[in-house]
């Protein structure tokens, strides 16, 4: 029995899309399961279903069949509003293309989510001064996102997913859009958050980058699990056999 | 809420021409109805001015039923008469009632002629009674006294501009009026109205003799015993002249009207012109209206993936809602806003023209209930408008808001 508290589990998850007259099942019965602290990856190439996964587990979208749990709570039945409170304490999201708003300023991205959570003014412009400083970014606050580099667009992206102190990370494709250095760079950032008690889970289709830096991949085929592999490779799980006993 | 007029401030700030562009119906209409407002309050007091209507209690009898616009007694055939003023004043709620004439005339002065319009002033108390109920006194010079028999009183006009005669007239000179000779014994202090202010004073026999007047007079002004008996006395007099004149109900050839009535006739007219203005006002605020709902509308659709990332970063419906409503809001506030501006330039300026055209003396002002109003509703229909957009953005769901 493992002992580390589970975050999310998906049960038999599937989420199935009409098309017109037929239906595409863009996730088909996932099992999943992430522990505190651990470093996820879920892995796998195009259409397989790892953005279905990801909304799914960041509580943007409701399965078709199957359930979710968050932190212990069944959410796969919750309205958007109830979702978006989730969303908005318990998850940091963080996007392939930044997903800044180019309005606002640097500091104004990054205090955004905790607008939303109601807190104070003041408190917020000092929450987002210190974040923006652990990404290195303290000199760039009063910036417009068009104003600087996109690797420093995703610092401030990981600066805005730290706001309200969520319990998990979600990366989307973090580095699909930068070079390999800065890559580098934003992979590390988030190392450091997990090193520092955060899980993280980053959808990707990086190979590499998985095995480097994940405690455990979901390999993703076709929306269905192929695999889980742990660190260095090892095989957890394949073809419905079940070796994964935690971390 | 702060943090939604935060948000929705600086997505206005960002805004494009295009946005602005559709505000165009509102400013116009706020623009219209606050202008016109307070113009038409303006040209209200402007054209009482002008009547001479003042609140004392007056009533005015004339002949040929038209109105006190017009020049008293001119066109009748069946005229007024001293002995129809003599039964007025026998009716008990009235005080007294004066015969008056008022006849057009030719004056001379600097060798250019002129025309006008004499007033007749009794003798005696009645005197001391037209002076206060034409509310005149002398600015230079002195008013006029009994046993001035060569001598007139003059409107302030002839005494302040040389447009008339080439000259300023001032208390001493000689003019001739009807070809006779008569000395200006005073000048009357500004009015405000074109009837006073270009007047010729004269004792009443004189200008009767002057003029030719017999039994006939040009209307009868009558002093109520107090205020509160104006409409019985009103009344009283119609009933007396329907039976001296022999005349039915509803086919009198004479009027009787109070201050009241006469501001009610101007006000009649200037509302009716004020109502269809603000008719055309509300048709370009409903046009700017529905400009706020399309360009919500397309900043909604322009605007899907940040309603995505909001969402994505813990926005809830009602948040998204609110912070579109309230730009929508903004939105029409600012077109109120300019609107009020430009309203209340136009509605001042417009005063200061009138008064310059007309001689008049009202003091533009600004209706500050007026203003708040219209900028309370010119938020209101923004948001208003912003509804139905408000309602798309907030049901969005967030993985297809974030496709964008």
């Amino acid at each position: 029995m493992d002992k580390r508290k589970e975050l999310i589990r998906l049960r038999n998850v599937a989420k199935f899309y009409e098309m017109g007259d037929s239906v595409v099942k863009a996730l088909n019965g996932v099992n999943l399961k992430v522990f505190e602290g651990e470093f996820i990856a879920i892995m796998g190439p195009s259409g397989s279903g790892k953005s279905t996964a990801m909304n799914l587990v960041g509580s943007l979208d409701v399965p078709t069949k199957g359930t979710i749990y968050l932190d212990g709570e069944d959410i796969s039945t919750l309205e958007e509003s109830d979702l978006a409170q989730i969303r908005g304490k318990k998850i940091g999201f963080i996007f392939q293309s930044f997903n800044l708003i180019a309005n606002l300023t640097v500091k104004e991205n990054v205090m955004l989510p905790m607008t939303f959570q109601g807190m104070d003014i003041e408190e917020r412009a000092d929450k987002a001064e210190e974040l923006l400083k652990l990404v290195d970014l303290g000199e760039r606050m009063d910036h417009y996102p068009g104003e600087i580099s996109g690797g420093q667009m995703q610092r401030v992206a990981i600066a805005r997913s730290l706001a309200n102190d969520p319990e998990v990370i979600l990366a989307d494709e973090p580095t699909g859009n930068l070079d390999t250095k800065t890559g580098t760079i934003v992979m590390e950032f988030l190392e450091r958050m997990n090193k520092e008690g955060k899980t993280i889970i980053v959808v990707t289709h990086d190979a590499d980058l998985a095995r480097k830096y994940a405690d455990v991949v979901y390999w993703l085929l076709d929306g269905e699990l192929d695999r889980v592999t742990g660190k260095g490779g090892k095989s957890l799980f394949k073809n419905g056999k079940k070796k994964r006993k935690g971390k | 809420m702060k943090d939604y007029f935060n948000l929705a401030l600086n997505n206005l700030r960002h805004r494009g021409i295009r946005s602005w562009l559709t505000l165009l119906g509102i400013f116009i209409g706020v623009m219209a109805v606050v202008s016109l407002i307070s113009l038409g309050t303006g040209l209200k007091m402007a054209v009482g001015a002008q009547f001479g209507i003042s609140s004392t209690e007056v009533i005015t009898v004339q002949a040929g039923g038209i109105s006190a616009a017009g020049p008293p007694g001119t066109g009748v055939t069946n005229k007024l008469t001293r002995d129809d003023a003599e039964a007025i004043e026998k009716i008990s709620s009235v005080d007294v009632a004066i015969p008056r004439m008022m006849p057009t005339g030719k004056m001379e002065f600097n060798d250019v002629v002129g025309f006008g319009m004499a007033m007749s002033v009794p003798d005696g108390e009645e005197r001391k009674v037209v002076y206060e109920m034409v509310d005149v006194e002398a600015i230079a010079g002195r008013m006029l006294k009994d046993g001035d028999t060569n001598k007139v009183v003059l409107g302030w006009n002839f005494y302040n501009s040389d447009d008339a005669f080439g000259e300023k007239i001032v208390p001493g000179k000689t003019v001739l009026i009807q070809d006779e000779r008569f000395t200006v014994a005073g000048i009357l202090k500004k009015k405000g109205s074109f009837l006073f202010d270009n007047m010729v004073l004269m004792n009443e026999d004189v200008l009767a003799d002057l003029f030719d007047y017999e039994e006939d007079v040009d209307l009868i002004a009558v002093k109520v015993k107090n205020k509160d008996l104006m409409e019985r006395a009103k009344e009283d007099i119609e009933k007396l002249m329907r039976q001296r004149r022999d005349v039915d109900i509803g086919k009198e050839d004479f009027s009787v009207s109070t201050p009241d009535a006469m501001l009610d006739t101007v006000n009649s007219v200037l509302g009716g012109v004020q109502a269809f203005i603000v008719i055309i006002a509300s048709i370009s605020i409903l046009v700017g209206a529905v400009g706020i709902v399309n360009t919500m509308t397309t900043s909604v659709l322009e605007r899907r993936k940040e309603i995505g990332i909001m969402k994505a970063i813990g926005a809830r419906n009602s948040q998204i809602f609110m912070q579109f409503l309230i730009e929508s809001g903004l939105l029409g506030l600012v077109g109120g806003l300019v609107g009020v501006v430009f309203g209340v330039l136009v509605g001042v300026l417009g005063v200061l023209a009138i008064n310059s055209w007309i001689g008049g003396e009202v003091a533009p002002s600004i209706d500050f209930v007026l203003v708040g109003g219209a900028l309370v509703g010119s938020f209101l229909i923004g948001a208003i408008a912003g509804i139905v957009p408000a309602l798309n953005a907030a049901k969005e769901n967030p993985v297809e808001a974030l496709r964008g």
